[in-house]
């Protein structure tokens, strides 16, 4: 399933933590950083990153947006692959910096870091080729499609391949799977109601799998419901794919 | 319906998703829609070859636009098609109103036509006596009950079936009661027949329209369309300018994209085809046929690169049935005449980001509506584009209204936040702080909003960053 035309495995690779796995969810960034490691692949973590732009980039706000990105393209400024977990900062690094830096002079440059990018289940599945040994307990588990990295990424097919290494995890999936779960990034403030409508129906149909863990990809959308379901006194587990892959094959 | 003062979206929002009943007919309703444009077109890579071509054959037709119509123009009235043009709506209300006038109609039996709900036609009418008889079983529902559509293409979407069989039952004069699809459609059709046997007047929208031939398409399910621009002695067409197409040949990935898209069929019931008025040697169809070309901010869009993409629509529909804020809060939330994805940036456009920018923040930008678009419309690039235009930044907004957003709050907001990011000293201090006193944060602003149905993020003690300087991860 390779998707590039460069999937020679590489020794070096960047690792972009994104800004709310670095807040929010740093237990996350650290495993997605030691499934690399542990596949032979020197992991750098530039400590001038932060955020890819998307939440200004969305909100009318570019000359911030451009601003911060520029930011990152500075700090990956080596030609090592670089990998995002999360299909919605990389949607944004990989499809919209060379619209958000036309026409400027760091235009090339934009493009040429856009190039790099890899959501990193994407990178896992296809070129590290990664088999994966469960050492967890049987566990029935749901898994929730980020919109960007369905639509934009289109890397969902590789995120659920990983899961479907795991022998003793049986995947229920939802009825709705591909519909948004409200979070939108500034979307969930400004139309609150809608989110929280959107978000109380994802939770709904989380509830209607029988899962005890809900996995997914991005954190905006697992901080987005595992809130919803912690308000609503809902007893189901949210983990991202990369802490509960490192969870599940060292046996934790 | 789009007047300047009597919007106020949050309540609209608020009335919509607190409606029950509503929410169960939209939601079942567009669950059969999206099945029914899966079922039809089960061939992705097919569907993708025949959105890329309708994407190609539009686009074509906007390039020339000036030029298609002027051809437009000049073969219809060579085929004995009375062209109007109307730069906005009152223009054309009046050329209608002129029509019916000079024969004298006290009445107009009206096919499905967004264009003439743009141009408030019924409600103009109206106020110069004259009865406007929507035709389409959605529509004549709605008239009935004095409500405006709240779809493009199904209007009356948001009813079930005991609620049109109240609504016949009160409204109807004679009307027993039922549940019954069959006997309330014979209803509608024992009422409509008389309207079509006694209007002099029909009117039609238009589905597109062949430059190379003078050919007026027209597609539809019930045959009200056909009975409106046969039966009546005069045929009103209105179209926006956009609707326009070079060639005939340009009609059947076209068609097989709106009719698919739009109600998951392989081709609608009735296909109208309509090249000229009745000729000497034929025994029916209208003495006159009138066509009005409305513009209405059209040609601005056109001239923007980006926005320009806004006229490729073919009002299928699509989007409002796989947009996951449409089917929570139904078409008359939006406050206008076109609602959903497509609504949201043609009617800031339209009426001016002030009246109608707000619409662009009902949107989470999850893709939905660009993935499934016909023609390709990058609709949540539009929706961004005009949340650019709301704060103007750079002073190049070119829709009414660019920079009405523009405060100093926000603007500090993410000054503040293009700080924390670009500096890396910062960018920690920021989230130890945030970490430290993240629980004790009030709950207000931003916060607030997020907390009503949702617990706080929490912010952990030790961030990503140091824990992968601590840990031994390279930093370079």
């Amino acid at each position: 399933m390779k998707t590039r035309n460069d999937p020679e495995r590489p020794d070096t690779v960047y690792f972009f933590g994104t800004c709310l796995m670095d807040a929010v969810y740093p237990d996350a960034g650290m495993a997605a950083i030691r499934m690399l490691q542990n596949l032979g692949v020197k992991v750098v973590f530039p400590p001038g990153q932060s955020c890819c732009g998307q939440p200004a980039y969305n909100s009318g706000f570019v000359q911030e947006a451009r601003t911060v990105a520029r930011q990152q393209i500075r700090s990956f400024d080596r030609p090592y692959p670089i990998i995002v977990p999360s299909g919605s900062c990389a949607g944004m690094m990989k499809h919209h910096y060379p619209t958000l830096f036309a026409g400027t002079p760091d235009e090339v440059a934009a493009r040429r870091f856009s190039e790099r990018v890899y959501e990193w289940s994407e990178y896992l599945a296809t070129v590290l080729a990664v088999a994966l040994e469960d050492r967890g307990d049987p566990l029935t588990i749901t898994w929730h499609s980020s919109c960007h990295a369905l639509r934009e990424m289109d890397v969902i097919q590789h995120s659920k391949a990983l899961i479907r290494q795991l022998k003793n995890v049986t995947l229920v999936e939802l009825e709705r799977e591909t519909e948004c779960c409200g979070f939108g990034g500034t979307f969930a403030v400004k139309q609150p109601a809608i989110s929280a409508a959107m978000v109380k129906d994802k939770v709904a149909d989380i509830r209607r799998t029988g899962a005890t863990t809900l996995v997914a990809g991005d954190c905006g959308c697992l901080m987005n419901i595992t809130g919803a379901m912690e308000h609503g006194g809902v007893a189901i587990a949210g983990k991202h794919l990369a802490e509960f892959l490192w969870e599940r094959t060292n046996g934790q | 319906m789009g007047n300047k003062t009597t919007f106020d979206f949050e309540a609209n929002i608020d009335g919509a998703l607190k409606d029950d009943q509503l929410r169960k007919n939209l939601r079942k309703a567009m669950d059969i829609l999206v099945d029914k444009r899966r079922t039809v077109f089960p061939d992705t890579t097919y569907l993708e070859q025949l959105r890329s071509a309708g994407n190609a054959i539009k686009r074509r037709a906007l390039k020339q636009l000036p030029r298609l119509l002027e051809q437009l123009e000049a073969n219809c009235t060579k085929n004995g098609i009375q062209v109007h043009w109307a730069e906005d709506t009152a223009q054309a209300n009046g050329i209608v109103l002129d029509i019916l006038r000079r024969h004298e109609a006290r009445d107009i039996v009206k096919g499905k036509s967004m264009v003439s709900e743009e141009m408030h036609l019924n409600h103009f009418l109206e106020k110069n006596d004259i009865e406007a008889i929507e035709t389409d079983l959605g529509e004549f529902i709605i008239q009935l009950n004095h409500e405006t559509p709240s779809h493009i293409i199904v209007p009356a979407i948001h009813k079930n079936k005991d609620e049109v069989a109240a609504i016949f039952n009160e409204k109807i004069p004679d009307t027993p009661y039922t549940e019954d699809v069959e006997e309330l459609t014979a209803i509608a059709r024992r009422v409509l027949r008389k309207r079509f046997a006694a209007a002099k007047v029909g009117l039609s929208g238009v589905n597109f329209a062949i430059a190379e031939t003078g050919t007026l398409l027209l597609v539809e399910n019930e045959g009200n369309g056909r009975m409106c621009t046969t039966v009546p002695e005069v045929h009103v067409a209105v179209m926006g300018l956009e609707k326009v197409l070079e060639k005939l040949s340009d009609v059947p990935p076209l068609l097989r994209l709106l009719t698919g898209s739009a109600t998951g069929q392989t081709i609608t019931t009735y296909v109208n085809m309509i090249s000229s008025p009745r000729k000497s040697e034929e025994k029916d169809g209208p003495k006159e046929v009138h066509l009005v070309i409305l513009d209405n901010g059209r040609s601005r869009m056109l001239a923007d690169p980006e926005f320009r993409q806004t006229l490729l629509c073919i009002r299928c529909g699509t989007c409002l049935n796989h947009c996951p804020v449409y089917v929570r809060i139904g078409g008359h939330a939006y406050g206008h005449v076109y609602p959903g994805p497509i609504g949201k940036i043609l009617t800031p456009q339209m009426e001016g980001l002030e009246q109608a920018g707000v619409l662009a923040t009902a949107s989470s930008l999850c893709g939905a509506c660009g993935e499934v678009c016909p023609v390709r419309i990058p609709i949540p690039d539009l929706i961004r584009r005009l949340r650019n235009e709301s704060y103007d930044q750079d002073g190049s907004a070119v829709v009414d209204g660019g920079g009405y957003k523009k405060n100093l709050a926000e603007t500090l907001v993410w000054k503040g936040w293009e700080l924390a990011n670009r500096s890396p000293v910062l960018n920690e201090m920021g989230t130890r702080l945030a970490g430290t006193i993240g629980k004790r944060l009030p709950k207000v602003g931003p916060l607030e909003k997020w907390t009503r149905v949702r617990t706080s993020p929490k912010v952990a003690r030790t961030s990503l960053h140091e824990r992968a300087r601590n840990e031994g991860v390279n930093d370079e």
